[in-house]
């Protein structure tokens, strides 16, 4: 595509740019061919005692700023510089980016072909693609889900075996493609009492509170009738992919009071980028690998004999 | 007889020389805070405190303030003396320098603030700009209306310098700083996307090609002859480095967007012109520096020729490097790193500063009715800290700027990065400890200065009463 919305630009941009070379080679030129008398100053003086000698230009100065001419014209035949014209070597940056991104992707191919091929669980298994797996989390996703994939306020933990879209393979790799989105809607039209009958009841599904005080006995029928069951489940327990369990102690903002109470009332939206298309197949492979056997991991860490 | 008769205006000279050292130590002094704050950012105490803030107070306070004030006096003094007539206009002359002080307690009050147009060293808000613009205009008024009632037919070179100097500046800022005022202290660029960009860094590069480069060498042109009390090298040099060097400097630019949405073509011209522009560079510094030739004893003992000299020397290093880093291939390693930041002190320290610093000592006596400064010595313990303190800054941001270069670009089988962000800011710090070392050193010299010219000012009387020369020699 031309930089040029007009032929015209192309052609007063070339001209410009050999007339600006052709203005210092010119200058230079003129100027050497000039007498100059060596030792010899001007005969013009300024304030007392200001006076130029007329010296010739120093030899390899001059020979250094032709050389800086010569390289420029020989650069401008062989690269983009003037206008349109592409140079001999059609180098373009956008070429040499593309470039670079297909050696990238070929050295991955080369180092970790035969492990795209195997299943998730066989690759969460195999040291090699563990480490690769590490490196692309802490780079790409790090950012959110902490270096220690342990997450923070809004971004899950991914350690535990508390999943929100799911923990098989599959469903990490569907994640991990195509992103997710996720929305609790705003009930702040029930009003603030009702809001914190809700968050009382709430909180006494996972234990949290132990009173089977008036408040959270309203709560549970707010609970049912209000929707909250559609999404959540007449128990709380949740449902995949749609709304987090609440009775687990597992909380994504935090299973305060207060924070429950600003859930309810403003209700929450949060997304899981979509890194199909920025990472490829490949490498999502290899971190859905990883993923999986992090939470694998702390199965088995739980799963141990306690009074270790 | 009338012209005999005439004094040169040297209050203005006088004013602005003092105001070079007091800005100086004022703007380098907050380079000194901001080079601490990366060290230990629990010194970003208060907002208007934050290294945010600090750092366009920093550059703008070194450049435009310190830079600023002394390429107004010297110009100022070299104009009226190498035309053999007072300044035009004293009026609009003390008019420049009051504007001009304005223009820096404005932005020291509206910076810290967090009133910014957000370009690099054009922050200032549009009302700023406009007085900038006005006293601007009558800094040339000045300066071309003192030209025109010259007694020598010939321009002294000097003068060709910081004419060039004074018209591309107002060009550059009026230029880049076209916006649209939504109120009194927000507006918008008047341009937008790589255009702004482009617009930018041409007003970017030019304001170290013109302000930083072509205004101090025509300080160079003056005092290193004035200094040395010797001929300058090659009339024939300077005629065509120049041209060559104005002329050139209009395209180098683009090599600041290297690999961005800027088309390939222009990043080419841009880098080519940039290397073009390594010979009329040196040319000035050959002229400066060969002008000493036959009398390379002075050097010996005289610290103010030390200055001088010295500043050439970082010129032509900062000259080369400049265009090697425009090659695309270092800049891909260069860029963004602290390299840039080594490289931009090793110019306005070594150069702009020392060379400043040398007018200043050769004016200040002249304007207080001495021979020379107060203490020789202690002009002889400025240049020796200031030199440490130099070395030490670039040295240890040229070997930050490579490691994080190679570090930022290192990366894995996998395709991923081999290094995070953090680890390579956890590298940096040992090397920014010695930079504010280097900083400190050179602010200690300052400090020394304002002692010194304290001790010169006292028991000095102004002079306003140097009468004009007549015009001698073969014209």
């Amino acid at each position: 595509m031309s930089d040029f919305n007009n032929s015209f630009w192309n052609i007063w941009v070339i001209l410009l740019t050999l007339g600006g070379i052709a203005f210092c080679i010119i200058i230079l030129w003129t100027q050497s061919r000039a007498r100059s008398n060596s030792g010899q100053v001007t005969g013009h003086v300024w304030d007392e005692n200001l006076e130029e000698y007329n010296n010739p230009m120093p030899n390899w100065w001059r020979w250094l700023f032709y050389g800086t001419i010569f390289f420029a014209l020989v650069y401008l035949a062989l690269y983009p510089g003037l206008g349109n014209f592409a140079g001999k070597h059609q180098w373009t940056s956008a070429g040499q980016y593309e470039k670079e991104k297909a050696a990238a992707e070929a050295q991955f191919k080369a180092a970790y072909g035969e492990l795209l091929t195997q299943n998730v669980e066989l690759v969460a298994a195999d040291p090699k693609a563990r480490e690769a797996g590490e490196r692309l989390f802490l780079n790409y996703c790090a950012q959110c889900h902490g270096s220690d994939a342990k997450g923070s306020k809004g971004f899950p933990n991914l350690t535990d075996s508390d999943w929100l879209w799911g923990g098989e393979p599959a469903q990490i790799k569907e994640t991990l493609l195509k992103g997710r989105m996720a929305v609790m809607p705003a009930f702040g039209h029930l009003g603030e009492e009702v809001i914190k009958d809700l968050a009382t009841y709430v909180r006494s599904l996972s234990g949290a509170v132990t009173d089977k005080s008036i408040r959270a006995a309203r709560g549970k029928e707010a609970f049912a009738n209000n929707g909250c069951a559609a999404c959540h489940g007449a128990e709380g327990k949740g449902t995949l992919g749609l709304a987090p369990n609440l009775t687990d102690k597992v909380w994504l903002y935090g299973g305060r009071d207060a924070v429950l109470i600003e859930t309810i009332a403003k209700g929450r939206t949060n997304q899981m980028p979509a890194f199909g298309e920025f990472l490829g197949e490949d490498k999502v492979h290899l971190l859905t690998a990883y993923v999986y056997g992090l939470s694998q991991g702390n199965r088995t860490e739980a799963a141990k004999p306690e009074g270790k | 007889m009338q012209s005999q008769a005439a004094a040169y205006n040297y209050q203005v000279v006088r004013q602005f020389t003092v105001m070079t050292v007091v800005w100086g130590v004022v703007g380098m002094l907050v380079g000194v805070i901001i080079a601490a704050q990366l060290v230990w950012p629990q010194l970003n105490v208060v907002e208007w405190l934050s290294y945010g803030r600090l750092r366009p107070l920093h550059t703008n306070a070194v450049i435009f303030a310190f830079g600023g004030c002394s390429l107004f006096a010297t110009s100022y003094y070299c104009v009226q003396r190498t035309c053999h007539t007072p300044l035009f206009s004293p009026a609009l002359a003390s008019f420049t320098f009051w504007g001009w002080q304005l223009v820096i307690l404005l932005a020291a009050i509206s910076l810290p603030l967090g009133f910014t147009s957000g370009k690099e060293y054009a922050e200032l808000e549009w009302p700023i700009d406009i007085l900038i613009a006005v006293v601007w205009v009558s800094y040339a008024v000045v300066f071309f209306g003192t030209m025109i009632k010259r007694k020598t037919p010939h321009i002294y070179v000097a003068n060709w310098f910081f004419g060039a100097f004074i018209l591309t500046v107002a060009l550059l800022h009026i230029v880049n700083s076209a916006a649209m005022p939504v109120s009194l202290t927000k507006s918008y660029s008047a341009y937008a996307g790589v255009q702004d960009a482009m617009i930018q860094w041409w007003y970017g590069h030019n304001a170290v090609g013109f302000f930083l480069t072509a205004g101090f060498l025509g300080m160079m042109y003056y005092f290193v002859p004035k200094q040395a009390n010797r001929p300058v090298y090659s009339y024939r040099l300077s005629v065509v480095h120049f041209w060559a060097l104005i002329f050139t400097y209009m395209w180098a630019g683009p090599h600041h967007l290297h690999y961005t949405a800027l088309p390939d073509w222009t990043q080419s011209v841009g880098m080519l012109f940039s290397l073009i522009l390594l010979a009329p560079s040196w040319g000035g510094m050959i002229n400066g520096i060969m002008t000493l030739s036959g009398a390379w004893h002075k050097l010996r003992d005289d610290p103010i020729l030390k200055f001088m000299i010295t500043s050439l020397s970082f010129y032509g290093m900062s000259t080369f490097e400049g265009p090697m880093m425009s090659i695309k291939t270092v800049n891909a390693l260069s860029h963004y790193t602290d390299w840039t930041i080594g490289h931009v002190h090793s110019g306005a320290l070594g150069w702009v500063a020392f060379i400043a610093i040398g007018c200043t000592y050769y004016l200040l006596p002249r304007m207080f009715g001495k021979t020379e400064m107060a203490s020789k010595r202690l002009i002889e313990l400025h240049f020796w800290i200031a030199t440490l303190g130099i070395v030490l800054y670039i040295a240890s941001l040229w070997i930050a700027g490579v490691m994080q270069g190679l570090m930022w670009g290192a990366t894995n089988p996998d395709g991923t990065l081999t290094y995070s962000f953090v680890e390579s800011v956890k590298a940096s710090y040992r090397f920014w400890e010695i930079r504010l070392l280097g900083g400190t050193l050179f602010l200690a010299g300052m400090l020394l200065m304002v002692w010194n010219m304290m001790l010169t000012i006292r028991g000095g009387t102004a002079v306003n009463d140097a009468p004009v020369l007549a015009p001698s020699g073969t014209h």
